[in-house]
């Protein structure tokens, strides 16, 4: 168990109840449900279509589900616009980034700040809006920091090395000082000495976040998530602990399963040697 | 050394002071250049003016929130049919008379901008090119309908002579020119104090979060969403800025052509701003300030050439399109990213000039 001097607390930060997506004959989620507590990281697999991003895609408002509810707080969120969900304290990382590639790196992350910015149009417009871009800046200079990119500052995302480009987007979606936090596949393309460091940031961000992580290394996720969802053909299949997930004979069939696509080859291998260890 | 580094530092950390004190100069430079200039150039530097206002505009709009128009003469066309009708009700005797109507031609703009910047918003690629074509299509009709607008003749603009200004911008121009206001220097200052006053306010934009959000709208939409960035109000509020700058500059250029009529504002004004803005540079004020000196100027260049390999006067006036053109495609081929795009990258890369990524 990954050791945060967090207590996971009972009462949910955030919902997902009964939903159900299809695109026209695909049933990308099937009645699916989960919880995730204040400061916990909860880890959502599964082979390859899954569902996972459909999963996050109806987080943000991207998909609307054709079934079922998602809960803040306790509260409902109705058909929320992408727009607004980081008014309401929710940020995500793109499985394809997304940077903003003809912005510096500050002016990525300052535009991931928005949110906290107060300077509108008519201060934009006189030139007087300086001081407000300021403090994001340094809130932005700031993050980069604790990532230890701010060296990168100042240069444009698109001459960067691909794990740095990453902390990018992952400083653009914290500097918004999120309270859920989406990670779609963070460690894909990253070495293994560059997952490690990832555990190590994803397990101190759960001091100011909690953490919804899709991933498809088996290691990572163990080490890192508190709980852990199984989705298969957009059900979810498994539920629980990593020690319960690693054991669950449907989780192992699932992935057994699913052998012909190269990637899960991957998952498969690393489950077993999970399991192993 | 230390002294001056001191007061210059918070003069160039805010955006505003940097903005006015590079407008202020640029307009003193202007004054002398123009007070000292003959009414044949007085006249072409007072079209540069409205011009750059318009290519301004349209350079935000296309280069920093990445929408393309192809309707700003149409916009510009709005701008001069406001300014011509209130003048025409005020007599357009006094400087106050200048500044209502060039004030209602940025309003009624304003209002034209939000009403097709609102479906042209969730428009994108040949769409958005297409509804703004529209306007630039149906605008000039329109002007021809009806009674109002004076039809196909156009309506006369009237403008305050240069001896009814107020003393006190007589003895200012006497003062720092040494020449007398007339007609043409008196189209000219205003032209470019307005010029220096917009591009001032559109650089604090574009240095400022709304710029910044239509960067980010331009670059990867989903993760400005994700930001919380509305992309159809940042669209349209880009959209808007852009319509009121072409507003203003067709009031100005109701002024100095004197007269307002649907001829003046085909589909290849429009063509012509967004090539000026092409040349230039996408997103650079700069270069929209080059790419109108261009088109101000141009048409007396190819003539001049066209004269001297031997053509007659109106073949050599037929030349300007084809210069025109010719211009456009090398500069295109040879320098993609614009004038001040392609100079800003060389000076990066040489040893002398600075990395730093600059707007204005
Ligand atoms: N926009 C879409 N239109 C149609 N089908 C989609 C769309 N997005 C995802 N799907 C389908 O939904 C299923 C789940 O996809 P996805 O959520 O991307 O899986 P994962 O992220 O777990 O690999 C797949 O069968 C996929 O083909
Ligand atoms: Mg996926």
């Amino acid at each position: 168990m990954p050791g945060t001097g967090h207590d996971v607390q009972a009462s949910p930060l955030f919902a997902v109840e009964g939903v159900s997506v299809r695109f026209g004959g695909v049933r990308a989620l099937e009645d699916v449900s989960l919880e995730v507590a204040p400061h916990e990281v909860l880890g959502v697999i599964g082979p390859n279509g899954a569902g996972k991003t459909t999963l996050f895609n109806v987080v943000c408002g991207f998909v609307s589900p054709a079934e079922g509810e998602l809960r803040l707080r306790g509260e409902k969120i109705h058909a929320l616009r992408p727009h607004q969900l980081a008014g309401h304290g929710i940020a995500r990382t793109l499985q394809g980034l997304g940077l903003f590639e003809r912005m510096t790196v500050l002016d990525n992350v300052m535009v991931g700040a928005d949110r906290l910015a107060r300077a509108g149009f008519v201060r934009g417009l006189l030139g007087i809006g300086h001081r407000d871009d300021a403090r994001l800046a340094a809130k932005a200079r700031e993050v980069l920091g604790e990532l230890g990119i701010e060296s990168y500052a100042a240069r444009y995302p698109g001459s960067l090395p691909y794990p740095i480009r990453k902390k990018v987007a992952l400083a653009r979606a914290l500097v918004a000082e999120p309270e859920l936090l989406l990670l779609d596949e963070p460690a894909s393309g990253l070495s293994a000495e560059e997952m490690t460091e990832l555990g190590e940031i994803i397990t101190g961000l759960t001091e100011r976040t909690a953490v919804m992580l899709v991933e498809h290394h088996m290691d990572l996720v163990m080490s890192v998530c508190h709980r852990i969802t199984v989705l298969d053909f957009g059900r979810v299949i498994a539920a629980g602990t990593p020690d319960e997930i690693r054991n669950d004979p449907a989780v192992l069939a699932a992935y057994l399963g699913d052998q012909v696509e190269h990637d899960d080859a991957a998952e498969v291998h690393a489950l077993t040697v999970a399991e192993e260890a | 050394m230390e002294r001056l580094r001191s007061i210059i530092r918070p003069v160039a950390s805010v955006p505003l002071a940097r903005h006015l004190v590079v407008a202020l100069v640029a307009f003193v430079v202007a004054m002398a250049v123009i007070g000292s200039s003959s009414q044949y150039l007085q006249t072409r530097y007072a079209e540069m003016a409205y011009f750059a206002i318009a290519a301004g505009g349209l350079t935000l709009l296309t280069g920093l929130s990445g929408q393309l128009s192809l309707g700003h003469g149409a916009l510009m066309a709005v701008g001069a049919y406001a300014a011509t009708l209130v003048l025409e009700r005020t007599g357009g005797e006094t400087l106050a008379d200048v500044f209502v109507a060039l004030l209602v031609a940025i309003a009624v703009c304003a209002v034209v901008g939000v009403v097709v910047g609102v479906p042209a918003a969730r428009l994108h690629g040949p769409y958005i090119a297409g509804a703004t074509l529209t306007l630039a299509v149906a605008v000039p009709r329109l002007a021809n309908q009806w009674e109002v607008f004076g039809g196909e003749q156009g309506l006369q603009v009237s403008v305050p002579r240069a001896t009814d200004l107020p003393a006190w911008i007589q003895d200012l121009v006497w003062f720092f020119t040494a020449v007398e206001i007339d007609q043409y220097s008196f189209l000219a200052y205003l032209g470019w104090l307005l010029l220096a006053i917009t591009f001032v306010a559109l650089a604090n934009l574009s240095r400022s979060r709304v710029g910044r959000r239509w960067r980010a709208v331009r670059d990867d939409d989903v993760s400005a969403e994700l930001a919380g960035i509305h992309l159809g109000r940042a669209r349209v509020v880009a959209f808007t800025v852009s319509a009121m700058a072409a507003g203003l500059a067709g009031g100005l250029m109701a002024m100095n052509v004197r007269l307002t009529a649907p001829g003046a504002f085909t589909i290849t004004l429009s063509l012509t701003l967004l090539a000026a803005v092409v040349l230039g540079g996408l997103g650079s004020l700069t270069g929209a300030l080059i790419g109108a000196g261009v088109l101000a100027f141009l048409p007396k260049f190819a003539t001049d050439l066209g004269e001297s390999v031997g053509l007659s006067a109106t073949q050599a006036a037929e030349v300007t399109p084809v210069v025109y053109g010719l211009v456009l495609m090398l500069v295109i081929l040879l320098a993609p990213a614009g004038i001040v795009g392609s100079l800003r990258t060389f000076l990066a890369r040489s040893p002398l000039g600075s990395t730093k990524e600059k707007t204005t």
